[in-house]
Parts: C-alpha cells; sequence; structure tokens
C-alpha cells in the first residue's frame, strides 16, 4: 500500500482530532502521552510498514506490533476502528459500561497483543516472539513501542542483552522519547542521557528522528525494517507529550492533566 | 522398592529431551540453571534451548513471547527465583495474558522448601505455594517423588495454560512404584484410616508416611493423602474421602498460617460444610539461619517427625473416644 505523504498528515490530523475527541468523551483516558505517538502509528499503519489483518488480527502471516505504551496509545483506537478492527461506534464507548475500549487498552481488543499499561513487559514478550519467529523461519517482524520513561524499568535492559546476543535483526523497538514521566522531566528524575548511545553500546542497531515529521518517522522505519544485519534495531523518536495542545505541549506534569472540554472544542474547530 | 530413586528434575528433564526429538514445538529456556540431563537438550537441540542468563523476568517474558508464537515452553530456574524475582511477569504475562491468548509455559522450580539445605533462606522457598494459587489460570503441581514428576510431563504438554512444577532438589524415596498416580484426580490415598486423615504435599508426603508409622505402633490407624495437584484436584472426590474423618492434618514444608494448603483446605471444608477440626503443620514463625540436616531444620520449624508426631497425637487425643 503506497500511501502519500499527504495523505500521511491527513491522517495524523485524523488520529489527533479523534484522540482528543475521545478525551472529551473520556477523561479517564490519559491523552498527552497518546498525542506523542501518532505519528509514529500512522506510519507503521499507514506507511506501509507493519503488515497487518484486521479481519484476523492473530494471523500468522501478521508482523507482531506490541504497544508496550498502553495508556498512552489511546490514539490506537480511532486507527484500528478506521483499518476495520473494530467498528467506528465503539469510539463512542471508551470507558463506558458495554465497552471494550478502556482507559488502559487490553489484549481483548483486536490488534493488541500483549498486557499492556503495567510497563516494562512488552520488549521481553516482543523478543520472545522474535526468537520464536526465527527458530520457526518465518520472515514476520515484531515491533514494539514504549516510552523513554518506561525504559526504567530493568526488565526491559534484560530484554535489550539479550536480544543483541541472539543478533534478532527482526525485532524493532520504537521509543516515543517524550522525555517526560508521571512526575517530570525524565531528565529529571533518571536520565538516559542518550538513548542512541546506550542502546549503540549494547548492541543495537539505532536511528533518531523528530518523531512528529511523519515522512521522516516512516522512512525509517522502513529503513531500520529492512535493514538485517544481525542486530535488533530501535528508532528514538523526538517527540512532545502533549503534542499540539497549549498548556499541555511538553508541560512536565501533563501525564496527569485534563485540557479543558472547552479547550478541546476550540481545538476541533480551528484544526478542521 | 524396584525403582530406584531419581531427582524429580532429572526424570522430568529426561521426558522433555526425549519428546523434543519428535515433537519440534518444545522450547526450553533456563535462566543459566542447570543438571546433567540438560546438558543433553543444550547438545542435542540448541535450536530450541535458550539460556536467558541471570535474568528470571527476562525468563518469562521471552517464555511468554515463544508460546504466542506457538511454542509449548519449559522455562527452569530455582524455586524462589521462578516465582518471586518475576512475580509481575508471571501475573501480567502468563496468567492474565492466557486468559485472552492460548499459551501453553510451564515454570519448572527446583528447590521447594528446605530442600537447599545449607543455602539460607534465599534459596530456600516456603511462600511459593501460597503466591502461586493465588493467580487464577494458573495450575500448581507438587509431586513428592520422580515418578509424579515425571508423569506431570504428558500433562504440561496435552493441557494448555501456565503451570507452576515445584520440584524438590533432592532424591526423595519413590512413593509410586507399582502403582501409577491418578494424575487428573489430583491426590492420591496411601492408606485409609479412621478419625484422623493427614494431607500432605511434596516432601512432607514422606514426613506423612513416617507419622502415620509411628501412630499405627501407637494403635491409630490414621489416613494419608498426597495432594499433588493443589489447584485442579477433583473437589468432589476429596470431599468424599475427607467427609469420613473427624480430623485434617494438613502438612506443608512452606509458613504456616500464610495462604498456603492450609488455608487451601480450611477453605474447602468451611465452603463444603465438613465439620472436621483442622492441625496445621507448616513452617513457625519467620526466616531462619540456622544450619543443620534438613530432618534438624524440620524440627526446629515445626515440621520434622518427631514435632509433628507429637502434634498429631495431642490433636488424636483431643476428640473423644
Amino acid at each position: 500500500m503506497k500511501v502519500s505523504t499527504t495523505d500521511l498528515r491527513d491522517k495524523a490530523h485524523w488520529v489527533w482530532r479523534e484522540s482528543l475527541a475521545i478525551h472529551r468523551r473520556a477523561p479517564e483516558t490519559r491523552i498527552a502521552s497518546s498525542l506523542s505517538c501518532i505519528e509514529i502509528f500512522v506510519a507503521l499503519y499507514y506507511g506501509g510498514v507493519l503488515r497487518f489483518d484486521s479481519v484476523q488480527p492473530l494471523a500468522e502471516h501478521r508482523d507482531r506490533c506490541v504497544i508496550s505504551k498502553g495508556h498512552g496509545s489511546i490514539c490506537m483506537y480511532p486507527i484500528l476502528a478506521d483499518l476495520g478492527y473494530f467498528s467506528l461506534d465503539e469510539l463512542q464507548r471508551v470507558c463506558k459500561a458495554g465497552g471494550f475500549l478502556g482507559g488502559i487498552p487490553d489484549p481483548v481488543i483486536p490488534g493488541y497483543e500483549t498486557v499492556n499499561g503495567s510497563l516494562g513487559h512488552g520488549l521481553g514478550v516482543g523478543t520472545g516472539m522474535a526468537l520464536g519467529l526465527k527458530t520457526k523461519g518465518s520472515d514476520r517482524s515484531v515491533f514494539v513501542v514504549c516510552g523513554d520513561g518506561e525504559l526504567h524499568e530493568g526488565a526491559n535492559w534484560e530484554a535489550i542483552m539479550f536480544a543483541s546476543q541472539h543478533k534478532l535483526d527482526n525485532l524493532h523497538l520504537i521509543v516515543d522519547d517524550n522525555r517526560i514521566s508521571m512526575l517530570g522531566y525524565t531528565d529529571d528524575i533518571v536520565s538516559h542521557g542518550s538513548l542512541s548511545a546506550r542502546l549503540s553500546a549494547f548492541g543495537w542497531d539505532c536511528l533518531e528522528v523528530d518523531g512528529h515529521e511523519i515522512e521522516d518517522v516512516q522512512a525509517a522505519l522502513l529503513k531500520m525494517k529492512a535493514k538485517k544485519a544481525g542486530k535488533p534495531k530501535a528508532l528514538i523518536a523526538r517527540t512532545l507529550k502533549g503534542h499540539g495542545v497549549p498548556g499541555l505541549e511538553n508541560a512536565p506534569l501533563s501525564h496527569i492533566m485534563n485540557p479543558k472540554p472547552e479547550l478541546i472544542d476550540s481545538l476541533l474547530e480551528q484544526s478542521l | 522398592m524396584s525403582i530406584k530413586p531419581l531427582a524429580m528434575r532429572d526424570v522430568l528433564l529426561d521426558r522433555i529431551w526425549r519428546a523434543m526429538e519428535e515433537d519440534k514445538k518444545i522450547f526450553f529456556v533456563s535462566a543459566d540453571f542447570g543438571s546433567p540431563v540438560l546438558d543433553k537438550i543444550r547438545a542435542d537441540f540448541p535450536e530450541r534451548f535458550v539460556n536467558v542468563g541471570i535474568a528470571e523476568q527476562n525468563l518469562i517474558n521471552v517464555s511468554a513471547g515463544l508460546a504466542l508464537e506457538g511454542y509449548t515452553v519449559f522455562a527452569y530456574a530455582i524455586a524462589p527465583f521462578i516465582t518471586m524475582r518475576c512475580y509481575e511477569q508471571i501475573r501480567v504475562s502468563l496468567a492474565l495474558l492466557s486468559e485472552v491468548r492460548p499459551m501453553n509455559v510451564n515454570l519448572i522450580g527446583v528447590g521447594a522448601g528446605f530442600s537447599y539445605v545449607v543455602s539460607g533462606p534465599t534459596h530456600q522457598c516456603y511462600e511459593d505455594i501460597t503466591l502461586m494459587r493465588a493467580l487464577p489460570n494458573f495450575r500448581v503441581l507438587s509431586p513428592s517423588d520422580h515418578v509424579t514428576a515425571g508423569a506431570f510431563f504428558d500433562r504440561c504438554v496435552s493441557t494448555k495454560g501456565p503451570k507452576y512444577l515445584r520440584l524438590d532438589a533432592q532424591v526423595l524415596p519413590v512413593l509410586y512404584d507399582t502403582n501409577a498416580p491418578e494424575l487428573d484426580v489430583g491426590f492420591h490415598i496411601h492408606q485409609g484410616g479412621e478419625k484422623i486423615c493427614l494431607v500432605a504435599t511434596g516432601y512432607m508426603m514422606h514426613t506423612a508416611l513416617k507419622v502415620a508409622e509411628s501412630l499405627a505402633a501407637m494403635g491409630y490407624l490414621v489416613g494419608v493423602i498426597d495432594l499433588f495437584d493443589i489447584s485442579n484436584f477433583d473437589a468432589e472426590q476429596l470431599q468424599a474421602v475427607l467427609s469420613a474423618y473427624v480430623g485434617i492434618v494438613t502438612l506443608e514444608e512452606g509458613f504456616r498460617g500464610r495462604g498456603g494448603v492450609d488455608a487451601m483446605l480450611f477453605e474447602f471444608i468451611a465452603r463444603r460444610s465438613l465439620s472436621a477440626r483442622m492441625l496445621n503443620i507448616g513452617v513457625e514463625g519467620a526466616y531462619r539461619f540456622e544450619l543443620g540436616s534438613r530432618e534438624e531444620l524440620h524440627e526446629q520449624v515445626g515440621i520434622g517427625p518427631e514435632f509433628v508426631l507429637n502434634s498429631v497425637t495431642t490433636f488424636i487425643q483431643s476428640f473423644p473416644n
């Protein structure tokens, strides 16, 4: 599927609007961390990177996309609905009784592979999937999307060491590097310094990109997926938490901030 | 005994090794923990054996990922580490995820109770039954000899879902020489008795049989049951058996009064309105640093044969004739 850059930008904008609209209806959702990774997911799903099957979400021929930063992926709801994993009507029932799209996505949602939200699990499980795929001779890939704050969890680094030891070049880690966790800037909490330098030192191939320039994200993802050099691969996407929302964007406490309904209404009106 | 006693892990690992040639779906993952039999798996099936290193969290996550790709996974480490070091990984990516996605991961924990005698409380394991039985979708298996441990292999392969096998690190006498345990029932009646029944698991089955023998010499015939499937035993059958007794004694090599087999049976008899009173034998108090033989340590913490014999005798005598 070849999608033009303009189409990708339009799609990312639509997802941004839908994500805000979901948050307007369901303020329990984490909006700031769901706005930093929109271009990552749009590039993965619409940019010809991931092979997926919305009719049979767990079909063997899919690439595996593990969304480890669960609560920061509310933007996946409109994407999955748009792609036919479930009805667009479900977006009206986020966090509502009878629906299945919760404040933190669960694997009961078609398109979600694993349990997320409890942080630091996705990369390890994705690493096991990558080893399993290699062992059974499959050419499918594993993509894991996590946050930079999530990389404080030590289990990630067990997986990072393991993946390079076993030359898992079918494994891709995309870090939504928005540099903010719940209580502030990660640099002030436990700084990763340069994540590229750290991951490279652990034997990974690293790329860095402006995570809001969708054509750059798409190009980087396609490039990393094509490269098979016996190393696991990471894309560090420099992003802004709360992207595009005044007052929220890059605010140290944005994780727990809810933009006022009137602000969301005016943003949705202005951005038509 | 015509069968020579063997280490539980060697027998189970041998079954796995023999099956791996035929069954290409079996994957073995170790957290840098070995055994001579494991060397055969490493040598013969290097593409389906992986050592994650001293990294139990990753042991569980990698096992979960492999299971999602269709493999029947055996994950192997020392009992306290494979249960407690990585409990949240077990909860999230095995117990919880298996609710939604079919997966078969079998955790083999070696070193139940005091079986690592001189290694102290880090390597001994008194909490695992409590913790693992707390997880929905998990099956907790606690064999008392190598025959049962080996027999669990077929169940591990044929039954989906996560399981925890709690293995003793020492070679224990054979209990199932001629009579194979009925795995589907989940427990085995070694002897029937009058009034009092001992319900034991793992190593404590051997203590229970010793105590039962001493009691028989004193004129008390007690029942003895080996409870080897702590989560999925046949409840109707167990109720039918236990309803014949006025007193039930639980024996486990784990903390007493902290949610282990004692709590499970308390709940069982209460829920099913059985009238039996209970005596619970388990490790008293807190962590201990004393050195000694396993038997000596058992006497110190209230689970040795002598201590148990005295406790059960008093318990028996507390019932009217």
